[in-house]
């Protein structure tokens, strides 16, 4: 596996916003087609991290690489240049980001949410989007809710759309921000089932989820992270059967304890 | 269907006999309220010497309203009235989103030259303005199209490029960018910030996000307030008579410089603006219909475009 380039690399990334210091040093790699689930406390800095990988957020230090290239920079020689806007907006088209409030576009519907970036952003023409965008649909389960607005789409029908929206850009990287924490416990099912094809087509995708299940059972890796920094790494079922840290320890019998 | 309000509803009795018991018919006297009676009467009184004294004072000249309602000078007016709401309000929406972009900038300058703006224009009455840019000509005799502190290539005559009607609409224009700026900046700033991080996510730049994402979002807030500041400009428009600009108050103030026939061309005048602002807010309630209800429904597409769900 060392001859692949990493999917993202992360080395000694810093982040702060203000002096408030967010992200401390975090060092880790995803490999093409791994599942690594990301669990920590509130406040740990775990979507913040999310957010740097698609460069929504700057990062203060350190260095990170998707697919091989510097994220927001460009390296020449030993100078690194700040990428435009429009640079920064081209290398997100392949990375897909899925939130935990959904984020549809209200006054679109489903179909409308899923044809919108392919046809703005990569100047699909209409007709193969909205093919593509149905066979996404179809795969979510929601083939025959195309043409609903958001707000006549439950929770668990949004978030799936979202997720339609975000691969019908074509990704090579997912990333999923608690995907099923604003949802009802007998809609989660659902997404999870969505996110288990995606994974089992081979697609590399970094999840943050209180979902210990999906991590153990999908997962191939797990990440634990606490103040700004990763606590502890390795096999989902080894971290979360066997954890070698005191405070990964306490943070897994109040996770899993509440969720049994 | 709830209880007591719906006594004597067969229907309503009909639906929860399945369940529940009918309800009891409450038979009281109904509280008297003296005082509203009162009030109608002298209402009505007050009413009643309003219409004796428009149909009896000869100074009301109702003849003559009658005579020069639909005469070609005061329809001229009207007609540049119009035209002047049009285009000054055209002017103040174009600029006032961007002017409100502008505000929203991360680039300090650019930030800075909006809220300048703003400022300025809102800091100063709108009569001095359109006094100004009606006299602009005085101030720069002649533009000219050129390199900045470098040659000029083409020169125009201020007097001919900038006539009073165009001095008038830049007046308005001008001075309603700055009051749709805010209400536009508000519009967006009322737009979670979820749907540009969305946006941004799935690559599009900031110019396709504002126009495709944010501003169609924003139009539910924008909208009431421009029908507002629409009505509001019709009537504003009549200061233009200080300059002579030709517009409906304009022209009526003309006929009675002439003929002395003050009170009966205001009313005139009066009628006019009233038909106008009328029409407008007819406009302006079904606008605000259309877009309350995707949104208070909670169903149906945003922007009442799911209207067709309901039906
Ligand atoms: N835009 C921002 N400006 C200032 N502070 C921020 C910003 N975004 C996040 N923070 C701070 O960064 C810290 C980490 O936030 P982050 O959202 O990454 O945590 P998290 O691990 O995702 O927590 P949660 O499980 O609650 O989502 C918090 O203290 C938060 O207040
Ligand atoms: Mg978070």
């Amino acid at each position: 596996m060392n001859d692949t380039v990493a999917m993202v690399k992360a080395e000694g990334v810093h982040k702060s916003f203000g002096r408030n210091e967010v992200l401390k040093g975090i060092d880790l790699e995803v490999r093409p087609g791994e599942v690594m689930c990301v669990v920590g406390p509130s406040g740990s800095g775990k979507s913040t991290f999310l957010r740097c990988i698609n460069h929504l957020e700057k990062i203060n230090a350190g260095k990170l690489w998707v697919d091989g290239e510097l994220v927001g920079y460009q390296q020449k020689g030993d100078k690194l240049y700040e990428l435009r806007d429009r640079e920064v907006a081209a290398k997100r088209r392949e990375i897909g980001m899925v939130f935990q409030r959904f984020n549809l576009f209200p006054h679109m519907s489903a179909i409308e949410n899923i044809v919108e970036a392919p046809c703005q952003v990569k100047g699909e023409s209409k007709s193969v989007a909205r093919e593509r965008a149905m066979n996404l649909l179809d795969r979510v389960g929601l083939a025959d809710r195309s043409r609903a607005y958001p707000r006549e789409l439950s929770g668990g029908q949004q978030q799936r759309v979202a997720i339609a929206r975000a691969l019908a850009m074509e990704p090579k990287l997912m990333l999923f921000d608690e995907p099923t924490s604003a949802l009802d416990p007998e809609l989660v099912g659902d997404v999870l089932a969505v996110m288990r094809g995606l994974a089992d087509d081979g697609m590399t995708m970094v999840v943050v989820t209180h979902e210990m299940g999906f991590a153990r059972e999908v997962g191939d890796s797990l990440v634990f992270m606490d103040d700004g920094v990763v606590v502890e790494q390795g096999r989902p079922t080894d971290v979360i059967n066997n954890p070698q840290h005191e405070r990964t320890q306490r943070f897994l019998s109040r996770v899993v304890g509440t969720a049994q | 269907m709830t209880g007591p309000s719906q006594h004597g509803d067969e229907q309503g009795k009909d639906a929860r006999a399945a369940t529940t018991t009918p309800a009891e018919q409450i038979v009281a006297v109904p509280v008297r309220h003296p005082g509203r009676w009162v009030a109608a009467a002298i209402l009505l009184v007050l009413v009643a010497m309003l219409l004796n004294s428009l149909l009896t004072n000869p100074a009301w000249g109702w003849k003559i309203v009658g005579q020069f309602l639909f005469s070609e000078r005061i329809l001229a007016g009207l007609w540049v009235t119009i035209q002047l709401t049009f285009f000054a309000m055209l002017i103040g929406v174009v600029l006032g989103v961007i002017i409100a972009v502008m505000r929203l900038s991360k680039n300090p300058i650019v930030s800075g030259v909006a809220w300048t703006y703003a400022w300025f224009f809102r800091g100063t009455p709108v009569l001095v303005q359109v006094f100004f840019w009606s006299f602009i000509a005085k101030l720069y005799p002649y533009l000219s199209l050129g390199i900045p502190f470098g040659p000029e290539f083409v020169y125009f005559d201020s007097n001919i490029l900038i006539p009073i009607f165009t001095g008038v609409v830049l007046g308005f224009g001008l001075n309603e960018a700055a009051y749709m700026s805010e209400i536009v900046r508000a519009g967006i700033l009322s737009v979670d910030d979820g749907q540009t991080e969305a946006a941004e996510a799935l690559g599009m730049t900031r110019m396709k996000i504002m126009r495709r994402i944010v501003l169609p979002q924003a139009m539910r807030v924008i909208i009431p307030p421009t029908g507002n500041e629409t009505i509001s400009m019709l009537k504003t428009t009549s200061i233009a008579a200080i300059v002579g600009a030709g517009d409906l108050f304009t022209n009526a103030q003309q006929i009675y410089g002439s003929n002395y026939q003050q009170i009966p061309l205001l009313v005139v005048a009066s009628i006019w603006y009233l038909l106008m602002t009328s029409i407008l807010s007819i406009g302006q309630y079904f606008l605000e219909r259309r877009f309350s209800r995707g949104v208070l429904s909670g169903r149906g597409g945003f922007l009442g475009r799911g209207a067709r769900s309901e039906v």
